[in-house]
């Protein structure tokens, strides 16, 4: 049996997702979509990836669904149907069954994952900067060496967002069909 | 933490990860779709998470940093696309952007 915080916050991230999947108004799917993401964190706390959940709730949870909210505040958007066509109903009923029937089945019956194999328990934390260390220094340590490319490209390409998203949202008038 | 075994978290992410494929299935209006994306990749990082863990190595952890940084600039770009597109068409419902079937 998994560890008591582990169920609670399971549950509550799939709820927080059925919600962000079922609800007609986009607002109350922002809020599922919020605390989806916080109950991910704190499965990251849980795998002691302490520095990871701090950043899923900063920039996820804070930035970003506030950007969603915003957008959703701006566009004004209502969902003209009243219910869900039965026609996209049962085939997202379908999907939705037929792949967490497999992927129940792949993770827990079919012993693909042995628990023997992988440990019942995760394996004891070691010093070594090299292996998963909790702590955010060698989140650095790793980034300045062996990632450094990777670290660049990503500066880079959030450089080249800032500058698309301020060409995208200017308004150009001969654009105005 | 007491017996929560990696096959629980993969099986934690897995579900995360189909409930967003459902949404991106089944809802209409734009900015839920893109937030059950979100919600998919999500899920991935936190089998990725759990994968580092269970291997002792580092190198998940820190491909779910860069998944992050990406994400943060995708959902940048992908709300001022939307946005444009509701200027341009007065839209979000993407039952209703059918010009190029037309």
């Amino acid at each position: 049996m998994p560890d008591g915080l582990f169920i609670f916050f399971a549950a509550l991230t799939l709820g927080a997702a059925l919600l962000l999947v079922l609800s007609r108004n986009a607002v109350t799917s922002a809020m599922g979509m919020i605390l989806a993401l916080v109950g991910v964190a704190a499965d990251f706390f849980l795998l002691d990836a302490y520095f990871l959940g701090v950043l899923q709730v900063l920039v996820y949870a804070g930035a970003v669904m506030v950007l969603f909210l915003f957008i959703i505040m701006l566009l004004d958007t209502e969902d003209p149907q009243g219910a869900y066509p039965w026609k996209t109903a049962a085939l997202g009923l379908a999907v939705f069954f037929l792949l967490a029937a497999s992927v129940l089945w792949l993770f827990h019956w079919s012993g693909a994952v042995s628990t023997v194999k992988a440990g019942a328990t995760p394996p004891e934390l070691s010093t070594n900067p090299a292996e998963f260390v909790t702590a955010a220094k060698a989140f650095g340590r790793l980034l300045y060496s062996k990632y450094l490319l990777p670290l660049e490209i990503a500066g880079f390409l959030l450089l080249v967002a800032l500058v698309g998203v301020v060409s995208l949202s200017k308004d150009n008038p001969e654009d105005q069909a | 933490m007491e017996n929560t075994a990696l096959a629980h978290h993969l099986l934690l992410a897995g579900l995360l990860f189909v409930l967003g494929l459902t949404g991106v299935l089944v809802r209409r209006n734009l900015l839920v779709v893109y937030m059950c994306l979100e919600l998919m990749l999500a899920a991935a990082t936190l089998a990725l998470v759990a994968f580092s863990r269970f291997n002792r190595t580092m190198d998940g952890a820190v491909l779910v940093f860069f998944v992050i940084t990406v994400a943060a600039a995708e959902v940048a770009v992908g709300l001022a696309l939307i946005v444009a597109l509701f200027r341009k068409r007065g839209t979000v419902q993407s039952d209703a952007l059918t010009t190029l079937r037309d």
